[in-house]
């Protein structure tokens, strides 16, 4: 099919699909935040936010808050960039 | 095949950007509850003032006790604690069903936005109160409610900002004729949040 390529293999997984849909529209989302909006395991969301950190897609911040650490995430430019242009590939894909 | 996928890929994507920047929650119910105890709330108050031979259609400054004015006002407050209540009630419901915690990011932000038109407006109605200009309370009340209404707009379902747009409205035709105070009051807080309830049940449910 013609626009294939545009298709981001990164974002192949609904979960990372999620992640990035989320950061989108919100600055910084922390676990557990992030965990009950996609309905998912601590794990899963463990391992997909971490191959997202690993193409430099999304932002990790750790901190404590009290004795508690704290994980909040936001997306890089270059992860806005990426997911626009996956989106936009989306589109044409389905659009006529 | 590979299509639906993809239009179920689009549709992940934007139930995730709603689910986490809206507060999708707000029953319908819960406005045609708040709206039926405002309006039994202005048809009580009437009787209280009929009771007190004060007309309030004249919209002239009768003489109200500092009695009357207690009264009042713990009717006030009893009206918005149901209001608040039902509210309350029926919204924990529907994040029930849907599945979805009731206190997240978007209902702190929410708030703090909503809380802020209205802080303004309770100090403005304190203010009126104190120098006894018991006419415009109803007015305000409509006005800064409306503008609370259309600032949580960007943090709820759209739909809210024609309820504030009416709201904003109400109020500032009821500025023009004070004596009908009252009367808009029950409309806006009354008939308006009813009409505004059943709609949203229908069309979100």
């Amino acid at each position: 099919m013609l626009n294939i390529n545009k298709l981001n293999k990164e974002f192949e997984s609904r979960v990372r699909l999620g992640i990035m849909s989320v950061l989108m529209v919100n600055e910084w989302v922390d676990f557990t935040e992030m965990k009950n909006l996609l309905e998912i395991t601590d794990g899963n969301l463990a391992s997909h936010s971490a191959a997202l950190e690993k193409s430099k897609y999304i932002e990790v911040k750790k901190e404590f808050v009290g004795k508690k650490p704290r994980t909040s995430y936001r997306v890089t430019e270059s992860g806005k960039e990426a997911f626009r242009e996956h989106l936009s590939g989306l589109e044409k894909l389905l659009g006529k | 095949m590979e299509s639906k996928n993809y239009h179920e890929d689009l549709s992940h994507i934007r139930l995730m950007m709603e689910r986490s920047s809206r507060f999708l929650s707000l029953s319908g119910i819960s406005g045609i509850g708040a709206g039926v105890v405002a309006l039994f709330g202005a048809i009580y108050i009437h009787f209280v003032l009929l009771q007190n031979n004060i007309s309030y259609f004249d919209g002239k400054k009768n003489v109200f006790s500092t009695e009357l004015i207690t009264q009042l006002a713990l009717i006030g407050v009893v009206i918005l604690v149901l209001a608040v209540f039902s509210g309350y009630f029926f919204t924990i419901r529907k994040s029930k069903k849907i599945n979805q915690p009731i206190w997240n990011k978007t209902t702190q932000r929410m708030l703090s936005d909503f809380a802020v038109p209205l802080f303004a407006g309770a100090v403005f109605c304190f203010a009126l109160l104190y120098h006894g200009l018991l006419l415009f309370i109803a007015p305000a009340t409509l006005i800064f409610y409306g503008l609370a209404l259309v600032i949580a707009e960007k943090h709820t379902l759209n739909d809210i900002k024609y309820l504030g747009y009416c709201q904003i409205i109400l109020g500032s035709l009821s500025l023009f004729s004070l004596g009908w105070g009252l009367v808009f009051w029950a409309v806006g807080f009354g008939i308006l949040h009813i009409i505004y309830g059943a709609v949203m049940y229908k069309k979100y449910r």
